[in-house]
């Protein structure tokens, strides 16, 4: 069937901002899905929180509502657009929970607006737990035996005649929050309270646990025709009792013989039928590892993280084809984009594996626990491709940015036999480099297959990598063994490492293509990967199209992790875009299955490699580039700059040596002193003997930070000795080879500047003020643009500042600075010559294309020639916030105390003509429930004690009843703010916070301490304790200022006017 | 780790020689080469009697990966030629595997080659067409000589080869019907989905004559796979004229489809590189539905050639528009170039056997 002819204006709601298992993978889903419905000429109506994400762009859709994903928000934009159509199933969960809240409640068809995908009672039967079980039931296809309960005490009953261990899984939330597994009726409690609480529907599942089984998905697409087909298979290397989410993953499926697979198959048509779902379907199974027993797990009816990495692994586009499915078309009229001959109604058949490794944040949150279970953790991961496990897997450990180029890692060869095999259960992390010491010391295949049920297959191809690696230290390294180990994945300098002998005959890597047919038919937009081969299929690709064009290869920025997100795709997506628009030929590298980056189609052709020097370098040698762009990749690609500057590589923009130059602490230094311009003082120092030296010198407060960073890694405000003791330790637990950095800590206001500069001139689109000062990371903090509170000496200071330092450092791109406003002087504290975080949030509110008007600056079209002055752009007459949103409910004791160490995982926009009614949206969108009655707690630290005094009254004079902890309750009721007191948590009284947050008396609670991260201290089990209640908890005055005013302004986000952002002028 | 493996030779009708190990069997076998891109089901793929007299490559890198058992085969040993893989896999994993792909081979006698890049090769076939070749163990062979042979080498007697010598009986629990089934180098699973739905199945030999089938009075025929080229098969295309009069419903796979359709005045030709794995999309025009299909053959009914008097094209591929089934109108027959048996494969298109045992009751109704 054609498009139907009864669509005109489709809507469609994103996933809203980066969490912890709703992650960049619907910001390609996403933009699949918008630009699948413009082809066919369909006016498209955006709403999405998130201001960084590609498919917010105005390239993607005809309006773009960069508003909070609230049910009223959506309502209301309907009411505004009227759109005859919402596509539910592409905006992961959130997009698809708000709109069977709309069609559930008849707003849909009271505005006549059809739903598209997917409808409520079908999604009920794969979400409602019990309807679900009954659903499999009624088909015969298997499940686990479970039971919904609502109460805690129907979860023990249940549990008790199943019998232990069982797995809670909460109804409705994301990537299975609030759930785990409970060996006795004291965990199954703790669980149960969680899981109750955070189902938005107050309904857990309580199931018997069948860890060990194998973990099986398969990714399945059908059509109003009833045409199915299944996309992938994937198997799990970790077995069933880890989220897929978390577990290094193979695709296709390996130890299923035909009859297992087929059956799964089969299985998985049986429920996509049965659910009637038009478009993409996940379907999770759990298969008895000695038998043909299995159950279905879990059924997504949606586009998922899976359906992203299963896209990419296979090459057959599941979001672009669901969307086309959703507006009408079959399965057997939509062509298959890689071949161009053959259409979307086959099975890709793979002639390589792939291996998907997770990226976890515990190098940013070492106090969190790393046990893997039911609840995601990762924040993104890799993937790779290879012509067999073995290169697969070494090359997606490397690619992972875990600061190892193998499965070794080093903190494990100081450790006993004993420690190593007591890691190996239950699983974590770093559970596979336990799995691979394990093997190296002498443990059998079996014995390791029985502490951790992983597959034995996995297992004996890591004993392969430790065979060989024997090998290597222990023969001659002949032409044969070196070939050997480059097809299993192993880098030069890695080979030369573990053999402590020269390479005598290096190699370069061959390229093959992902063509989802197996090379049964040519392909027209193939990607590829690297292996070692006879045929190089990317060369011969190159020399068959001939396009005469330069080309350009763009690095992407790897892994999404904690401060650096999705922002880097867009800015390297852009790049792309702008580089084909102006003739070159463009190339992408990256390894991450959930960006758009990586979408077959973006760039001009993709490498799926990692990007390590060896890597990148076989890609160079290949490709043979007119030049290369470092610049909109994150840390990843910068860090490759020195390399490809000593391979004679073209650095498009930037060069290495201003890079270099801005990194280097004492170049740095030197900069600035050419320039005269001031940044708080600061030494290097490698030991803690030399740092507590220097902070006796800069006095306390002092600022620690490794040199070379992203994200604030690794980052603490020291006050005493004591920190600075603590923090060396952790930070000389690895080789240092950088210093750390130690500066005067100035708590004064931060400000953010994004400029783009040629050389000549330089434009800065708009200046961003932070909410809170100085001491928390500029990436959790929110930012403001246009800047509220800046004198116009200080504007201009700044302004100034930006351009010699730009001039100086030789900017030829985008240029991002921090600077802190201290007692009315401007001071620099950091420059990076790259994108940054706030390119895309700046460039939407200001309605300067940044990475556009930057690249053509690369490609040696100036600033005059595209029309620009030097300077600063006159204000728009909007303000804007970027708020930014954690996931701290799906790590355990992590504090969520905010630093100078970043912490959130992505962001929301909230836009308005005030700052306040900004701001209420930017909260609101951030999931902060503003209510406007009920209690807080404060218990701040002594230095804040002052400052509180005003904040807390405005919430007294607001009604609200407020409590604090001793010390900071003496000091309200002091100034006459009338305050109860909390008891100390340790001493275990009746009345303490924790008791006041169980007993639902408190909002809101503002909580500072000195010292927090030890998660038993009274202060982060208190602030844990609001998280896992879902009670709006700040950890800075500024921003509980901020909240109050917003709180007093007594609006809603109802009250705000809503902006279609596509009416910004572009400027 | 495997290592020092004696190396291995494939020697290419167009004098191309590509160097790999050796598994299975030592010596030198010659044959017709072709690719399967089944990513599951090498043991089905090994036991199929339709690869007789050939050389196959599979496309998934990984095989080997769950071991060999007593159970999946679809015949009782191998008839093709020679194997080739990128990588087999020598410590299996599964509840089932019995032995390694390696020692299968062995067992079984066939020549195998490994370590070689099979998607360069694959792609050979696709843009020269089925090609012949060489496997040798042989250091010492003789490039020219082997060239000869390759060059004069056709599957010849294909069906003759693989046919069982005298009929066999198989029961099913309940005896509801009576199916015959033509063993052209039938796969077990074709009858064990007529036992399953309550056929006592009688496999033939392939030149079993319509009076013989009379004698044995089935409720239906079944027209099994099976390889080589069908227009070799003059005698049973005869029979077949014959028995097509005895009005029995008629159900025919693959080789079977395509001896039907001669039998019908329809022309078979070569494709240039046929269509061998488990992702092929087939059209049922009647249903105006896709289903993906388990297909292994090298010749295809040409559409057009089939006189419009007896029946219509009911089934095209959906790449390539050949010919993928029959559903005849002066006759209760049909037939399938694909495999609705599966094995390895996808299932989706068992419920043909339903329409068969539909089409037997509607004959006795």
């Amino acid at each position: 069937m054609p498009l139907r002819k009864d669509l005109k204006k489709v809507m469609v709601i994103g996933s809203g901002p980066i969490v912890i298992g709703q992650a960049a993978e619907f910001d390609y889903a996403g933009t699949q899905a918008c630009r699948a419905l413009k082809e066919e000429g369909l006016e498209v109506v955006l709403v999405n929180s998130n201001p960084a994400t590609i498919m917010t762009d105005k390239a993607m859709a005809d309006k773009i509502y960069i508003e909070p994903l609230t049910l009223d928000c959506v309502k209301r934009i309907i009411e505004i657009e009227k759109p005859d159509s919402l596509l539910s199933t592409l905006g992961g969960q959130t997009g698809l929970t708000l709109s069977m809240q709309l069609a559930k409640e008849g707003f849909l068809d009271s505005h006549n607006v059809k739903l598209l995908g997917a409808n409520p009672e079908t999604i009920d039967k794969a979400e409602d737990r019990q309807s679900f079980k009954d659903t499999m039931e009624s088909i015969g296809e298997p499940v686990i035996p479970s039971k919904v309960v609502t109460t805690v005490e129907d979860a023990l009953d249940f549990a008790e005649t199943i019998g232990y261990p069982v797995i809670v899984r909460p109804a409705f939330t994301l990537g299975g929050s609030g759930g785990g597994i409970a060996d006795d009726p004291e965990q199954l409690r703790d669980i149960a309270i969680n899981g109750l609480r955070l189902s938005p529907i107050t309904q857990v599942l309580i199931e018997k646990c069948i860890s060990g089984w194998k973990e099986i998905e398969f990714e399945v697409i059908r059509d109003s025709k009833n045409n199915v087909i299944t996309v992938c298979s994937m198997e799990n290397f970790d077995p069933v009792g880890v989220h897929t989410g978390d577990s290094i993953v193979i695709a296709p499926a390996v130890t299923l013989s035909d009859k297992e697979y087929q059956m799964l198959r089969t299985a998985s048509l049986n429920i996509i039928n049965e659910l009637k779902v038009e478009g993409g379907c996940n379907c999770q199974f759990a298969l008895h590892p000695e038998s043909m027993e299995y159950a279905v797990i879990e059924v997504n009816p949606r586009v998922s993280r899976s359906s992203a990495l299963a896209s990419k692994a296979t090459g057959y586009p599941i979001a672009k084809v669901a969307a086309k499915i959703a507006i009408g078309y079959s399965l057997d009229e939509i062509v298959n984009a890689v071949t161009g001959k053959t259409y979307a109604c086959f099975e890709p058949a793979l002639d390589y594996v792939v291996v998907k490794w997770p990226k976890w944040p515990f190098d940013k949150f070492v106090y969190a626990s790393r046990k893997l279970g039911t609840q995601m953790k990762a924040t993104g991961e890799v993937m790779s491709i290879g012509s067999c496990f073995e290169q697969a897997i070494m090359k997606s450990v490397r690619g992972a940015e875990l600061k190892v180029d193998s499965l070794n890692l080093p903190k494990l060869e100081k450790m006993s036999t004993e420690e190593i095999m007591a890691n190996l259960d239950p699983a974590h992390d770093e559970r596979c480099f336990y799995v691979f010491e394990a093997l190296k010391r002498g443990a059998s295949v079996e014995e390791i297959h029985q502490i951790t049920k992983i597959d034995e297959w996995f297992l004996e191809k890591l004993n392969n990598l430790v065979k060989l690696e024997r090998r290597l230290a222990s023969e001659p390294l002949t032409d044969e063994l070196y070939l050997q180990a480059k097809k299993w994945g192993y880098l030069d300098s890695v080979i030369e490492r573990i053999s402590g002998q020269k390479i005598q005959n290096p190699r370069t890597a061959v390229f093959k293509m992902v063509d989802t047919c197996a090379g049964e038919f040519a392909a027209q937009t193939p990607y590829f990967y690297s292996t070692y081969d006879t045929e190089n299929e990317a060369k011969e690709f190159i020399e068959s199209k001939n396009s005469g064009k330069k080309r350009v290869i763009v690095f992407g920025s790897g892994p999404i992790r904690i401060g650096q997100g999705i922002e880097f795709d867009y800015c390297s997506v852009h790049c792309v875009w702008s580089l084909k628009k102006l003739g070159y030929e463009t190339v992408i590298c990256n390894n991450n299955p959930e960006t758009v980056s990586t979408d077959f189609d973006t760039g001009d052709r993709l490498y799926f490699d990692p990007l390590t020097k060896e890597d990148v370098k076989n890609i160079i040698e290949t490709e043979k580039p007119y030049g290369v762009v470092v610049q909109f990749g994150g840390q990843t690609a910068i860090s490759l700059t020195s390399y490809l500057d000593q391979l004679g590589v073209r650095i498009l923009g930037t060069c290495a040596d201003s890079i270099d130059a801005a990194e280097d602490r004492e170049r740095f230094d030197e900069v600035l002193e050419r320039c005269n311009i001031p940044r708080p003082k600061g030494e290097t120092v490698f030991t803690a003997e030399e740092a507590k030296a220097a902070a006796a010198r800069l006095e306390y407060p002092v600022l620690l930070r490794p040199s070379y960073v992203l994200g604030g890694q690794n980052m603490i405000i020291a006050h005493s000795d004591q920190d600075v003791d603590e923090y060396m330790a952790i930070i000389t637990r690895t080789k240092l080879e950088n210093p750390v950095l130690i500066d005067k800590y100035m708590m004064g206001t931060e400000v953010e500047v994004d400029a783009i500069c040629d050389g000549e001139r330089f434009v800065i689109p708009g200046i961003m003020e932070h909410v809170e000062r100085a001491g928390i990371h500029s990436g959790d903090s929110i930012s403001v643009y246009p800047a509220q509170h800046l004198s116009k000496r200080i504007v201009d200071t700044i302004v100034d500042y930006t351009g010699k330092l730009a001039f100086d450092l030789k900017v030829r791109g985008l240029v991002n600075i921090q600077y802190v406003v201290y007692r009315d002087e401007v001071y620099v504290i950091e420059v990076n010559p790259r994108s940054s975080r706030t390119i895309p949030y700046i460039s939407k509110v200001t309605g300067v294309p940044m990475v556009d008007i930057a690249t053509r600056v690369m490609m040696g079209i100036s600033l005059k020639e595209q029309g620009y002055e030097s300077g600063l752009l006159p204000n728009a007459d909007h303000v804007a916030v970027k708020v930014p949103v954690f996931s701290f409910e799906k790590l355990n004791n992590v504090d969520n105390q905010l630093g100078p160490e970043m912490k959130s995982t992505g962001e929301v926009l909230g836009i308005a003509k005030t700052l306040d009614e900004a701001l209420l949206k930017g909260l609101a969108a951030s999931g902060q429930n503003l209510v406007h009655s009920g209690g807080v707690l404060f218990t701040v630290r002594d230095a804040d004690k002052a400052e509180l005094i005003p904040i807390a009254e405005k919430f007294h004079d607001m009604g609200f009843e407020l409590y604090a902890t001793s010390g900071t309750a003496y000091t309200l009721n002091k100034a006459m703010i009338p305050t109860s007191l909390a008891t100390k948590i340790s001493e275990n009284r009746p009345g303490s916070g924790i008791d006041l947050i169980e007993q639902g008396k408190i909002q809101y609670v503002i909580s500072t301490s000195t010292k927090g991260r030890d998660p038993h201290k009274d202060s982060v089990r208190l602030r844990r304790k609001a998280v896992e209640r879902g009670i709006v908890c700040l950890t800075s005055l500024d921003t509980a200022n901020a909240l109050a005013d917003c709180i007093a302004m007594k609006k809603t986000i109802n009250d705000v006017e809503l902006v279609d952002i596509t009416t910004i002028p572009e400027r | 780790m495997l290592q020092n493996q004696k190396k291995a030779w494939l020697v290419l009708a167009n004098g191309m020689v590509l160097e790999g190990k050796s598994m299975g069997c030592t010596g030198t076998v010659v044959g017709e080469i072709v690719f399967a891109t089944g990513m599951t089901g090498y043991q089905e793929t090994l036991t199929d009697p339709s690869y007789y007299g050939q050389i196959v490559i599979q496309t998934f890198p990984l095989v080997g990966n769950y071991g060999i058992n007593s159970m999946d085969g679809e015949s009782q040993h191998c008839w093709l030629k020679g194997y080739i893989v990128r990588e087999w896999c020598e410590v299996p994993s599964n509840f089932r595997c019995e032995e390694t792909l390696d020692v299968f081979l062995k067992q079984q006698q066939v020549i195998g080659l490994y370590d070689v890049d099979t998607r360069h090769l694959t792609k050979i076939i696709r843009e020269t067409g089925v090609m012949n070749g060489a496997i040798t163990t042989d250091e010492n062979y003789v490039k020219e000589a082997l060239l000869e042979q390759i060059r004069a080498f056709s599957v010849k007697d294909a069906v003759k080869s693989v046919t069982c010598p005298q009929p066999e009986e198989f029961p099913s629990l309940d005896h509801t019907r009576k199916v015959v089934l033509f063993d052209f180098g039938y796969k077990f699973n074709i009858r064990r989905e007529l036992v399953k739905r309550g056929c006592d199945v009688i496999v033939v030999p392939a030149y079993t004559t319509a009076e013989q089938i009379k004698q044995l009075n089935p409720d239906g025929i079944m027209l099994s796979n099976g390889p080589g080229d069908p227009s070799e098969n003059v005698e049973i295309v005869e029979n077949l004229k014959e028995i097509m009069k005895l009005n029995i419903p008629i159900f025919g796979i693959c080789l079977g489809h395509q001896l039907m359709a001669l039998a019908n005045g329809a022309k078979t030709e070569k494709l240039k590189y046929g269509h061998r794995g488990a992702n092929q999309p087939v059209i049922d025009l009647d249903l105006d539905r896709t289903f993906v299909t388990s297909q292994n053959h090298g010749y295809a009914v040409i559409s057009d050639s089939l006189p419009k008097e007896v029946g219509y094209v009911s089934h095209k591929n959906a790449n390539d528009s050949s010919c993928e089934g029959v559903r005849y109108t002066h006759i209760p027959a049909f037939t399938v170039q694909f495999h609705p048996e599966a094995c390895g494969g996808p299932q989706d298109t068992a419920y043909l056997f339903d329409e068969f045992i539909a089409l037997m009751d509607k004959k006795e109704g």
